[in-house]
């Protein structure tokens, strides 16, 4: 009974799209990377210098949304590094991924240490607000769980329909396309394989950072050690649960949402008789679940992790 | 009009390290002319034609294209993006397709503005479909190229050209991967383009073609230019004879009794990676002394039937018999000690451990026989004496018997492995595509060595898609089609053609 009131409550469906946001910002940064043949495992690392320098930039002084440019602006950076290192160079993404990700992590503390150094309780921001819209956000239900979220929840579902347009419906999408499964056909239709690529992960890359400012900037309204959380691997996982579509990328992103909002509110119903750890463990167990199902029939990218050089075929 | 030049090579060279590729090759191309490039693998015909496409830069020498006025001009080397607005099309053995798009799609790839908002391809489905009328060449547009035939991806490749206005095409052996009908309607569907002002170059080894639709023929030996001739001069001995330097006798077919069977196949059904390649109920029987030909398409199930033979994949039904013997376990084990000596089709890959030495990979098959191995430590003077002779014996060439094996060419892995089985007196062969990819002389040696072993007394199923080889050296032939078997009625290229294309009467 407990849990039918808890799928129809509004306020499990609002929080459940509100955990998802930071995962379509990675979700759909990390297909736009693999779509391209070059898998980003320094996603990990870009969500916490993102979430850092969003953070840093408000607490400077700047607006919100030139913080959201200043994370996006650094995920573009460390993008850009692991595209040199994975495309002209054709050096092994997994290595120069984690390198990334252990890299943009330590950077982002050292950063914080460094203007922070005897804080104990970390500063805060003014974060982005809920948008009130007037009339839609009485509706009753879909009113609280859809127009109560902050901008950049709308910003995230709008990326959604601007990713899937740009893989549908242009020639840029297409070209993109065809680079993560044969780079042969692209370079021989006279367009610059390196180009799409490394566009492709800095692009990929600053989508990925906006996910790690959602955390600072719209969740929570400070930065701390460890607050990534994984979320990145998560995002690395529904790309392959979404068979890199867009589409199936928000939905992955809202089943995992979805997962994590019931589990807190299991927890403070039967957390009495199951330890709270199982909770913790249950999205990750029904995303892996999840995976194994759906993961068999994925359609990889036919070039992904297979460096191309130029004038070797 | 024919008269006019449209594109002259000017003395091109190219190295790779200290291996020469290419040496002052001059070649000067027609309007509306078909010029055939022969010459044996590593000729250096491929790099030509990617040094003309801009996908290697020449160390010496000048490219001219004639421009839509007729003038000629020096092409800028090393760009793809000025060879296509040069107006060259270039279709690869290996097809520069994107399989997860669709036809269309892959024909537009790269001619359309990279960053417009939307795409309109009214007028571009328009242009297409008038170049299909005008050449024959007909594809579905909106079908993803994975899901294709290969007839139908390589006419999507010529189209690609021709959709940039391509006025010399360039194809790379456009008949390897095709039935002997799809390869005669795309020479009548080039012939077409020719007569409508469409110069063409195609690469190829197959002399039959060469003479039957091509104007004029240059031949490359070694990187250099070593002959050419009108094609209406030429006829095959001339410009084999280019080819190799040499003549080089057909191996003579000693008439034989034909033995006791060797291998049975009784309603075998086997699983393949696709229904059309999966075994359905096949029936087949090789005696010793006898060799027979499979021909087919590649996918046809002749792979699923080299893995039942392999002990690679086990039956769903039926038996297999290897001299009377029927098989229950099916290992690669079980089937190596009952007699069945293996040439694989993919040699690099599952005939060869490139990582190890030549020595090793010789005695690979038998490592538990008591002159390679005591007490489970291997002999090391034995494995290289064994070398040594075997080396000696097939004439593998290499960097010697301690050297990796992936160091050594694609026909000294081929003899290693013609060592290996041969050494072993097995009582059948399966030779799955045994000079794919190999030159004259290299294919001539396999041929000899097959020859010799049915004159042992061994078997052979040899499985092939050229059509030439299994017409030289089989017994009788024996073709393949959606994973069922049908005797060829005669040595006529043409019923046998029909079969592989499934048109059984």
């Amino acid at each position: 009974m407990e849990i039918l009131e808890i799928l129809l409550s509004e306020n499990f469906w609002a929080a459940a799209l509100r955990i998802a946001t930071p995962l379509i910002f990675g979700v759909l940064g990390a297909l736009i990377c693999e779509k391209s043949g070059v898998l980003n495992l320094g996603i990990e690392g870009i969500f916490a210098a993102g979430a850092m320098a969003g953070w840093m930039a408000v607490w400077l002084g700047a607006g919100l949304w030139t913080g959201l440019l200043c994370a996006a602006l650094t995920g573009a950076f460390f993008g850009l590094i692991h595209a040199i290192l994975t495309v002209p160079l054709g050096l092994s993404q997994h290595v120069s991924g984690l390198g990334i990700t252990m890299f943009a992590t330590s950077v982002s503390y050292f950063t914080y240490r460094t203007a922070l150094p005897q804080v104990s309780s970390p500063p805060r921001i003014e974060p982005f607000q809920p948008l009130d819209i007037p009339i839609l956000s009485d509706i009753p239900f879909l009113g609280p769980v859809l127009f109560q979220q902050t901008a950049m929840t709308w910003l995230a579902l709008f990326l959604v329909a601007l990713v899937w347009w740009v893989y549908n419906r242009t020639p840029l999408g297409q070209a993109l396309r065809a680079v993560g499964d044969n780079p042969n056909a692209v370079d021989a239709q006279g367009l610059s394989v390196y180009g799409l690529r490394m566009g492709a992960i800095v692009a990929g890359s600053a989508c990925m950072a906006l996910g790690g400012a959602f955390l600072t900037m719209s969740a929570f309204d400070a930065f701390f050690f460890g607050m990534v959380n994984g979320r990145g691997w998560i995002c690395i996982a529904l790309v392959i649960f979404a068979s890199w579509r867009p589409g199936k990328a928000l939905l992955g992103a809202l089943l995992f949402g979805a997962f994590d909002a019931f589990q807190v509110r299991l927890q403070t119903e039967v957390g009495a008789f199951v330890p709270s750890q199982v909770f913790l463990m249950a999205p990750y167990i029904l995303s892996i679940l999840a995976l194994v199902i759906v993961a068999r029939r994925a359609e990889y990218p036919r070039a992904l992790l297979t460096p191309w050089f130029k004038g070797q075929r | 009009m024919i008269n006019d030049t449209v594109l002259s090579l000017n003395k091109l060279s190219k190295r790779f390290g200290t291996v020469v590729a290419n040496e002052s090759v001059t070649i000067n191309l027609k309007r509306g002319e078909i010029l055939s490039l022969l010459g044996e693998n590593g000729a250096g015909k491929t790099t030509l034609m990617n040094m003309l496409f801009g996908h290697y830069m020449p160390d010496s020498g000048s490219i001219q294209v004639a421009n839509t006025q007729g003038q000629l001009k020096p092409l800028t080397l090393g760009h793809p993006q000025a060879a296509l607005d040069a107006g060259i099309g270039m279709v690869h053995q290996h097809f520069t397709l994107a399989e997860n798009l669709s036809a269309i799609d892959n024909i537009l790839l790269g001619s359309e503005n990279l960053f417009a908002w939307r795409r309109s391809m009214g007028t571009a489905r328009e242009k297409i479909k008038d170049i299909m009328h005008r050449t024959g060449l007909n594809a579905p547009l909106d079908t993803i190229v994975g899901k294709l035939s290969v007839g139908e991806r390589q006419r999507v490749e010529i189209l690609k050209a021709l959709y940039r206005d391509a006025r010399i095409l360039v194809l790379d052996e456009p008949t390897a991967v095709l039935t002997p009908q799809e390869a005669d309607t795309l020479f009548a569907n080039i012939d077409i383009m020719a007569k409508d002002g469409l110069s063409v170059i195609f690469i190829s080894h197959k002399l039959r073609e060469v003479l039957a639709f091509s104007h004029r023929i240059a031949v490359l030996r070694h990187g250099k230019k070593v002959g050419e001739i009108a094609t209406k001069d030429a006829d095959e001995k001339i410009i084999s004879q280019l080819m190799v330097g040499a003549d080089t006798p057909a191996t003579p077919r000693e008439p034989l009794t034909i033995g006791a069977p060797v291998l049975q196949l009784t309603h075998l059904c086997a699983a393949g990676t696709s229904a059309r390649s999966s075994l359905e109920g096949i029936n087949l029987t090789v005696s010793a002394s006898e060799i027979v030909g499979i021909a087919g398409i590649s996918g046809n199930g002749q792979s699923t039937l080299a893995k039942v033979i392999s002990g690679l994949t086990k039956p769903t039904s039926g038996e297999l018999a290897i001299d009377n013997q029927p098989i229950h376990k099916f290992t690669p084990t079980s089937l190596l000690k009952s007699g069945v000596g293996r040439i694989p089709e993919d040699r690099h890959h599952d005939g060869i451990i490139g990582a190890m030495s030549v020595a090793e990979n010789l005695a690979i098959e038998r490592l538990d026989s008591s002159d390679i191995q005591q007490f489970g430590f291997l002999r090391d003077q034995e494995l290289k004496l064994n070398a040594q002779n075997l080396s000696q014996k097939y004439d593998i060439r290499g960097p010697g018997i301690e050297a990796q094996t992936r160091l050594l060419s694609g026909g000294n892995i081929q003899k290693l492995i013609l060592a290996r089985v041969f050494e072993a007196s097995p009582k059948l062969i399966l030779a799955n595509q045994p000079t794919r990819g190999l030159d004259m002389g290299a294919a001539s040696e396999v041929g000899k060595r097959l020859l010799q072993a049915r004159k042992r007394g061994a078997g052979v199923l040899l499985i092939s898609e050229d059509l030439d080889e299994l017409l030289a050296l089989s017994d009788r032939i024996i073709i393949m089609h959606d994973g069922e078997l049908h005797a060829a009625p005669s040595n006529n290229r043409a019923q046998i053609g029909l079969l592989m294309a499934g048109e059984v009467s």
